[in-house]
C-alpha cells in the first residue's frame, strides 16, 4: 500500500477556451475546458490544473466562470492559477470551485503571499509553480546543474536559483512544488529529469514535473529516476496522442503504483 | 431528508455540496445553531488548519448544538479535518479543544515521508461498516493532509499508511469519519457518500 504517482492534465485557458503554446509562444485553440475536463475525469486523470494564461484583470470573470464550470464536472481535485496576486484573488478562485491554488510570479515578488495563503487554506492547498531555465556556467559544477527562475510567463529572469527558491517557498508555506522546465516545455523530448530530481531532493513536499512529455517512457522515467510525485502535461492529452488510461496501464506494467480504478 | 452541511468558510464545502447534488441529495448550508436543530444528518467538511475550524465553530456558537446532535444520535459524517475535530485535541493547535467525541489526540505524520500526504492511496479495512459497502481494498481515495489520528482506537474501520498507520475511516454508531476527501475521490468517493446517505435515511 503506497501513494500512487499522479498524472495531471493541464488546461491553459484564455477567454474561456483551452489554448496551447510551444515554449510559451504561438497559441492555438485546443478546445472547450468543460469538454476536456469531462473527458479527463472519465479517463482516469488524478487531478486537473486550469490556468489563466492571459491573467488580465478584464478577463478575470471569464476565468472564474471557467473554474466553476469545470469544477461542476469533476470528481477529482482541481488546481487553479494564473494571475493570482493576493489573498482576495485566491479566495475568488477557491469560491469558484478550486481545491488548490497555484502561484508563480506574485510569490517571487511577495514571498509572504505563500504564508498568507497557507494560513487561510492550509499548505495542502498551496502549490508553488516555478518556471526554471538551465543556466550554463563556464566551470563544471560538482553539484550538478543550476537553474534560473523565470517569471511573467517565462519572459523575465527573477535572478533566483530554482532550487533555493523551492526550498524557501516550502518554508513560507507551499505544500507542493510544480516545476516546469522552460528548456523542455513544448519540445516533447521528455521531462527534465535532472531539474526535477534536484528539486525533489531539496524539498520535503511533493513535486509535480512539467514540460517536455510525449511518450509513456517519459512518464516512467520522471517517476523512477526523477523522483517526481506527479507529472503534468497538456497538448499530448488534448490531442489524444497519449490517452491517459493507456498511459497509466503502461506505468502499472512498469511496476509504478498508479490508480487504475477510478 | 434534511442534510446540514456545516459551512464555516472552508474551501471544500461547495465541492461536497456538488458531490451530494450529483447523487440527487440536496443539502443546506448550516451556519447558525438553529440550522442544526431539524437536521436529519450533519456533514462537517474541512480543509486547512485545526485552529481555524475550532475557532469558527466556537465563534458561531456551533460547538454545543453540534455535540448535542451527535450525542443524541443524528447521523454525522466528518471529512478530513472534520474527522480530526472529533478527537480531544490536535498537535496542529494544542491550545484548541476538539469536540472530544472520541478520546485521543491528532498528531503530525512522521517527517520521514513527504508531507503533506497528498494524492491517491488505498485503505486497509479492519472491520465491517456500512460506510464501505460495495468498496474494496483496491479502490483509491484522495488524501490531502499532514495531521492524522495515529492512535488506532476502537472506532477505527479502516487505516491508511503514510510513514505510519493512521485512521482513514471510523465509525461508532451514528458517527462516521473519513480522512480522505470522498467528494474528490471519483466513483469510490461517491459511493462512500451514497452509503452515508443510505445509512442516515
Amino acid at each position: 500500500m503506497s501513494l500512487a504517482r499522479r498524472v495531471i492534465p493541464c488546461l491553459d485557458t484564455e477567454g474561456g477556451r483551452v489554448v496551447k503554446g510551444v515554449n510559451f509562444v504561438g497559441l492555438r485553440d485546443a478546445g472547450s475546458p468543460t469538454q476536456l475536463a469531462e473527458r479527463y475525469n472519465a479517463e482516469g486523470a488524478d487531478e486537473l490544473v486550469v490556468l489563466d494564461i492571459a491573467a488580465s484583470r478584464d478577463e478575470r470573470p471569464t476565468f472564474l466562470e471557467t473554474i466553476c464550470n469545470v469544477a461542476e464536472r469533476l470528481a477529482i481535485p482541481l488546481t487553479a492559477g494564473g494571475g493570482i496576486r493576493s489573498l482576495e484573488d485566491a479566495q475568488a478562485v477557491v469560491r469558484a470551485g478550486a481545491d488548490k491554488i497555484t502561484v508563480n510570479s506574485a510569490a517571487v515578488v511577495h514571498p509572504e503571499l505563500l504564508a498568507e495563503l497557507a494560513n487561510e487554506f492550509g499548505s495542502q492547498a498551496v502549490v508553488l509553480a516555478i518556471d526554471a531555465k538551465r543556466e550554463h556556467r563556464a566551470a563544471p559544477d560538482p553539484l550538478g546543474g543550476h537553474w534560473d527562475v523565470l517569471i511573467r510567463g517565462g519572459h523575465q529572469s527573477a535572478h533566483l536559483d530554482a532550487i533555493e527558491w523551492a526550498r524557501k517557498g516550502v518554508e513560507m508555506g507551499a505544500g507542493e512544488i510544480l516545476v516546469t522546465s522552460v528548456d523542455r516545455d513544448g519540445t516533447q523530448s521528455g521531462f527534465d529529469v535532472e531539474l526535477t530530481s534536484a528539486i525533489a531532493r531539496a524539498v520535503s513536499v511533493p513535486v509535480i514535473a512539467s514540460g517536455g512529455a510525449k511518450t509513456p517512457q517519459h512518464f516512467a522515467e520522471i517517476f523512477d529516476v526523477g523522483g517526481a510525485d506527479a507529472a503534468l502535461a497538456a497538448s499530448i492529452f488534448h490531442d489524444g496522442v497519449q490517452p491517459i488510461g493507456k498511459l497509466k496501464e503502461y506505468l502499472a506494467r512498469q511496476g509504478i503504483e498508479v490508480r487504475l480504478r477510478c | 431528508m434534511s442534510i446540514a452541511l456545516l459551512d464555516y468558510g472552508a474551501g471544500n464545502v461547495a465541492s461536497v455540496e456538488r458531490a451530494l447534488r450529483r447523487l440527487g441529495a440536496e443539502s443546506h448550508p448550516a451556519m447558525l445553531p438553529s440550522d442544526l436543530a431539524n437536521a436529519n444528518a450533519i456533514i462537517l467538511p474541512g480543509v486547512g488548519h485545526f485552529a481555524a475550524l475550532i475557532r469558527a465553530l466556537d465563534e458561531r456558537r456551533l460547538r454545543g448544538p453540534l455535540t448535542t446532535a451527535i450525542r443524541s444520535g443524528v447521523p454525522f459524517l466528518g471529512i478530513c479535518l472534520g474527522l480530526q475535530a472529533l478527537y480531544e485535541r490536535s498537535e496542529e493547535a494544542p491550545e484548541f479543544a476538539g469536540l472530544a467525541i472520541f478520546a485521543g489526540e491528532v498528531r503530525a505524520l512522521p517527517s520521514t515521508v513527504k508531507l503533506p500526504h497528498m494524492g491517491w492511496n488505498r485503505i486497509r479495512v479492519s472491520r465491517r461498516s456500512g460506510l464501505l459497502d460495495k468498496l474494496s481494498e483496491s479502490d483509491f481515495f484522495y488524501f490531502a493532509h499532514t495531521f492524522a489520528a495515529t492512535e488506532l482506537s476502537p472506532e477505527v474501520v479502516a487505516t491508511c499508511d503514510h510513514g505510519a498507520p493512521f485512521t482513514a475511516v471510523l465509525q461508532s454508531e451514528n458517527v462516521f469519519g473519513v480522512q480522505f476527501h470522498p467528494e474528490k475521490s471519483g466513483t469510490p468517493g461517491a459511493r462512500v457518500l451514497q452509503n452515508f446517505l443510505r445509512l442516515a435515511a
